[in-house]
């Protein structure tokens, strides 16, 4: 795929004067059309999944309104501003996340929302899911590359912090998140493919031990996916309603409004973490594979601006952020469709929920802000 | 300096960058092509099971029970009818805290450890989960009311409505023993069962009618395929086919005739079966005490079943068809048309009683039931006709000892004794009519001459159920036309039971003049009245005057316990139980019978004196009405 592929798709982005304006206001056209696309279709299926309730459709509306609204703020926001904030975000983001491990408030049994008079009640946590690749990419903005065997203990280090804290919560699967966007960084950083090597080797050898360090319910997890059926009420009965969903959708799906997992509630967090079922049921293969398109778009996009940025900070952070995205949609999917164990992550843009479409929003405000920011 | 390499070479850098970046972008491009794989995988190559697995989901297939057939007397009474019940149940799955929520029930409409205990037996049974549980069966209508109000803080609790069978409150305990019961489908039946066709029943014929036709009375089982949720609710209803409900079916029994029975035995235990001789059909079939087959389907309290149980009266024994007693002289009318058929005696022979008899060569003396120690007694001079209205023993131990038990078995086997002639009422006991082979084969004696003698006056080892005996009485009153008792007279469909049986042989070996003879004998024993001292039939004095109509009777009475050689009955000294069971045979009108029946009255006394009185009263109810009516 060549970038002349996506110049052909918006033929205005080049010579239009909609196209220009938008440049104007530091705004990538074709990302953001592929970003609105997303959204537009993720509210009619979320309008089908939450059964035409309007309150609840309104407020997703609304949420993505002021997640569009953070978009632009980061866009405004030159790449050097980020560069020089980088380390203040990063230890104020530490700071709360160790807040809430002392006085946070305990939803579900994990301790994950810190509740402030003053402010609306937010998790820390989603802000160092871009805190953390932007420090990295901070670390290595003026060391030489590929790095050291030094820097890269120093990332790590960077990393480990708020992921172990994140982890403690316990949130196991925003702290895998955090902890992939940061080594991301190192990744496009140009870490030596050999010691990416030894580290998956030597995750292997520690896998059983690591087994031990798990939750009885993440472990339960696991072992639910190789076998749903050995408590299909229990456990398994996530991961067996959401593949039957899916699976039920077909070629081009029961029709919007139409799915039978998801209006009869049989699908579990058909809202939310699973709505990418009630996509595959009522709009089938097809209606997966339009999403997904998009998706891959945005991917393409986000990767074709970090390879043109000027800067080294600016490549990491839009090139860190951008597969952070990838790991998402590919993460949420694959425990959908019973390929990974069911760990907490929403769809991107499509999920009811605000904080995590806000995060995402503005991490592509930023990479907008990579995109448009240029020095002469 | 190290670090002023990337600075020096950031075209070197930027390159490498691009290169990685179009690494990891293959990589994601495989990755969702993973993804797209396993999607395929689910929606095109495996899209017909998870299909299938989405419709068994949320399609649920019900079956319907059918409504049971109804039961009708001859003159469209309803004997048994359906009724609506309401009974709580739980939806475990929608339950968040059991016990609060058993304790909240057990202030609304109370629990008792039963129910309880019965609510933890079922829930282990294999069910759908969100399948509701019943708790408590047959709410009450305040109890409902409270569970309504209160029904939004009880999740979980589900009311449910249920089709019945309902034995109408004023004949329930009067036909309980002739229709029979349901009881509920127990475990053990479902494997004898069809499962399919009572999958949905939970009631089936116990006892009577209501088993001998389950299979009509039952009917089809339907079935609603319905939409639910994953909480079990019912969205919606897709199909439905209904239920066929069962045939429903009519009666020989008369309302009436079976309400004057009961009223004619009084409190007393004791049963009365009466048939329409011409066809068989039981007008009315009487065992007293009875009881309220409701409670069988209502359920009741373990005190109340064991009462009914352990009663000494034994309400639960239908002693109609299950009662095996001594016929006692109730069958002499048999032993005297043997003597006929045989040519052992003639309607002119007459012999000598002195009130006893002796077997030649042999001590033991056997005694007439009028012997006395004071007074010998005895009916001096005796044909078969005087025999029989005056009830001579001696002449039947003499007769039988003459016919021999040889010819005097088969000849009284024609008349249905130890065996079930009856068409359609096959829990019915047979009886017992001896014979040397049986008395071998289960006694393990030989027969002596002296069985003979007493089987000539119905004792011994013979035994027969008022059923057996009022289908003699129907032999005789159709002067030897055998035919079958049956319960059923109609039915609105075709019935799968209705395979008749052979109609049984006539009595072989008598004229028509003999049958006359012995009707006219049995018609003195009632009518012969005013002739002096021991010249009247034995039941004149309590049943003989004012009748309108020809009735011909035999009395009989039953020694429960032996009286052994020279001693006196004495009715004072015996308890309650081991006195004599009072048995009258009647039909009329003589000479063109529409009515023939047999009457027990349980430890009663004499058979004239006891028996015969409830036998003219249901008589009278069955034939005055219609005498009046001409």
């Amino acid at each position: 795929m060549s970038s002349q592929d996506f110049v052909r798709t918006l033929p205005s982005a080049g010579s239009g004067s909609a196209g220009a304006t938008l440049l104007r206001v530091h705004l990538d056209p074709l990302f953001l059309c592929v970003l609105i696309a997303i959204v537009c279709y993720g509210l009619v299926v979320l309008f089908s999944a939450v059964n035409r309730d309007m309150d609840v459709f309104g407020n997703q509306l609304i949420r993505m309104g002021i997640a569009f609204i953070a978009l632009f703020a980061a866009a405004q926001l030159q790449p050097s501003f980020y560069l020089r904030w980088a380390p203040f975000v990063y230890i104020g983001g530490v700071v709360l996340l160790v807040l809430v491990l002392l006085i946070g408030v305990e939803v579900k049994g994990s301790q994950r929302w810190l509740d402030i008079p003053g402010l609306p009640r937010f998790q820390p946590s989603e802000l160092m899911k871009i805190a953390v690749p932007m420090m990295v990419a901070w670390y290595f903005h003026d060391r030489p590359l590929p790095p050291r065997f030094k820097d890269v203990c120093a990332a790590l280090l960077i990393i480990a912090i708020p992921a172990a804290c994140i982890i403690r919560q316990p949130d196991l699967g925003t702290g895998i998140l955090v902890a992939g966007a940061g080594v991301a960084v190192l990744v496009l950083a140009g870490l030596y493919w050999r010691w990416i090597l030894y580290a998956g080797l030597s995750l292997a050898v520690a896998a059983p031990g690591l087994w031990y360090t798990l939750q009885d319910y993440q472990r339960q997890r696991i072992l639910t996916l190789f076998d749903p059926q050995s408590d299909p009420l229990g456990a398994g009965w996530n991961i067996i309603q959401s593949t039957t969903a899916i699976g039920s959708g077909g070629v081009w799906g029961k029709g919007l409004f139409q799915g039978t997992q998801s209006h009869l509630e049989f699908l579990p967090e058909s809202q939310t973490d699973f709505i990418i079922a009630v996509v595959g049921e009522e709009l089938g293969l097809v209606g997966i594979l339009g999403l997904l398109a998009l998706y891959l778009i945005v991917i393409a996009r986000g990767l074709m601006i970090a390879v043109q940025a000027q800067s080294t900070f600016g490549r990491l952070l839009a090139g860190a952020l951008t597969l952070t995205f990838f790991v998402y949609v590919f993460v949420n999917i694959g425990m959908v469709s019973g390929l990974l164990p069911v760990v907490g992550v929403p769809l991107p843009l499509v999920s009811y929920g605000g904080t995590s479409a806000i995060t995402l929003m503005a991490g592509f405000g930023i990479i907008m802000s990579v995109r448009t920011h240029r020095s002469r | 300096m190290a670090r002023s390499i990337s600075f020096n070479d950031p075209l070197r850098e930027r390159r490498s960058f691009g290169a990685r970046v179009a690494l990891l972008f293959t990589i994601a491009v495989l990755l969702i092509a993973v993804l797209v794989t396993r999607l395929v995988q689910l929606q095109v190559w495996e899209f017909e099971t998870y299909q299938t697995r989405s419709d068994e989901n949320r399609i649920q297939v019900q079956p319907l029970a059918p409504p049971r057939g109804l039961i009708y007397d001859r003159n469209g009474v309803l004997l048994a009818d359906n009724t609506t019940i309401y009974s709580l149940a739980l939806v475990r799955e929608r339950v968040d805290d059991m016990e609060a929520l058993l304790a909240r029930l057990n202030q609304l409409v109370g629990l008792d450890a039963e129910e309880l205990e019965g609510y933890e037996r079922r829930l282990k049974r294999r069910r759908r989960p969100f399948e509701p549980v019943t708790m408590k069966e047959i709410l009450s209508e305040a109890e409902i009311a409270r569970l309504a109000v209160e029904r939004h803080r009880l999740p979980g609790v589900e009311i449910v409505t249920e089709l019945v069978r309902r034995y109408p409150a004023n004949s329930a305990s009067l036909f309980a023993h002739a229709v029979g019961s349901v009881r509920r489908v127990t475990e053990e039946d479902l494997q004898r069962l069809d499962p399919v066709s009572y999958s949905a029943t939970r009631y089936l014929g116990r006892r009577g009618v209501e088993r001998f036709y389950e299979n009509s009375l039952h009917g089809q089982v339907g079935y609603q395929q319905v939409e639910t949720d994953a909480h079990g609710r019912i969205r919606q209803v897709l199909e439905i086919n209904p239920p066929v409900s069962g045939k429903d079916i009519t009666l020989h029994l008369d309302h009436r005739l079976q309400i004057a029975a009961s009223a004619a035995l009084g409190g007393r235990r004791g049963a009365v079966v009466a048939l329409d001789p011409r066809s068989g059909g039981v007008l009315a079939m009487v065992s007293n005490p009875g009881y309220d087959p409701n409670l069988f389907i209502s359920g009741m309290t373990g005190e109340t079943y064991s009462a009914l149980l352990n009663s000494r009266d034994k309400p639960l024994f239908n002693r109609a068809i299950n009662g095996q007693y001594a016929p006692g002289s109730t069958f002499k009318p048999i032993v005297g048309l043997a003597g006929i058929a045989t040519g052992e005696t003639n309607w002119s022979e007459h012999i000598e009683d002195r009130g006893w008899f002796k077997l030649p060569n042999q001590e033991r003396i056997y005694r007439d039931w009028s012997w006395t120690a004071r007074n010998s007694g005895g009916q001096g001079v005796v044909n078969l006709n005087r025999a029989i209205y005056r009830s001579s023993n001696v002449y039947f131990y003499d007769l039988a000892s003459r016919i021999g038990i040889a010819r005097l078995a088969p000849f009284a086997a024609q008349f249905g004794l130890g065996q079930n002639l009856a068409e359609d009422i096959s829990l019915a006991s047979s009886g017992l009519l001896p014979d040397p082979i049986w008395k071998q084969g289960v006694k393990g004696q030989v027969w002596y001459p002296g069985d003979t003698v007493n089987l000539g006056i119905g004792q011994g080892d013979l035994l027969v159920t008022p059923l057996q005996l009022a289908t003699i009485s129907a032999t005789l009153a159709n002067r030897g036309r055998v035919v079958r008792p049956r319960m059923l007279l109609e039915s609105n469909r075709a019935l799968v039971e209705l395979d008749p049986l052979p109609a049984p042989e006539p009595v072989q070996g008598l004229s028509p003049e003999d049958w006359e003879l012995m009707v006219d004998s049995m018609e003195d024993v009632v009518h012969r009245g005013n002739k002096g001292y021991g010249q009247n039939g034995t039941a004149w004095a309590y049943i003989g005057r004012g009748i309108d109509y020809r009735m011909a009777g035999k009395s009989g009475t039953a020694q429960v316990v032996e009286i052994r050689q020279g001693e006196e009955y004495d009715e004072e000294e015996l308890g309650e139980f081991n006195r004599k069971h009072a048995w009258f045979i009647a039909f009329a009108p003589a000479d063109n019978p529409v009515i023939a029946l047999a009457v027990l009255v349980e430890n009663g006394g004499g058979g004239s004196s006891v028996a015969g009185p409830v036998a003219r009263e249901v008589l009278d109810a069955y034939l005055l009405p219609q005498l009046a009516a001409k």
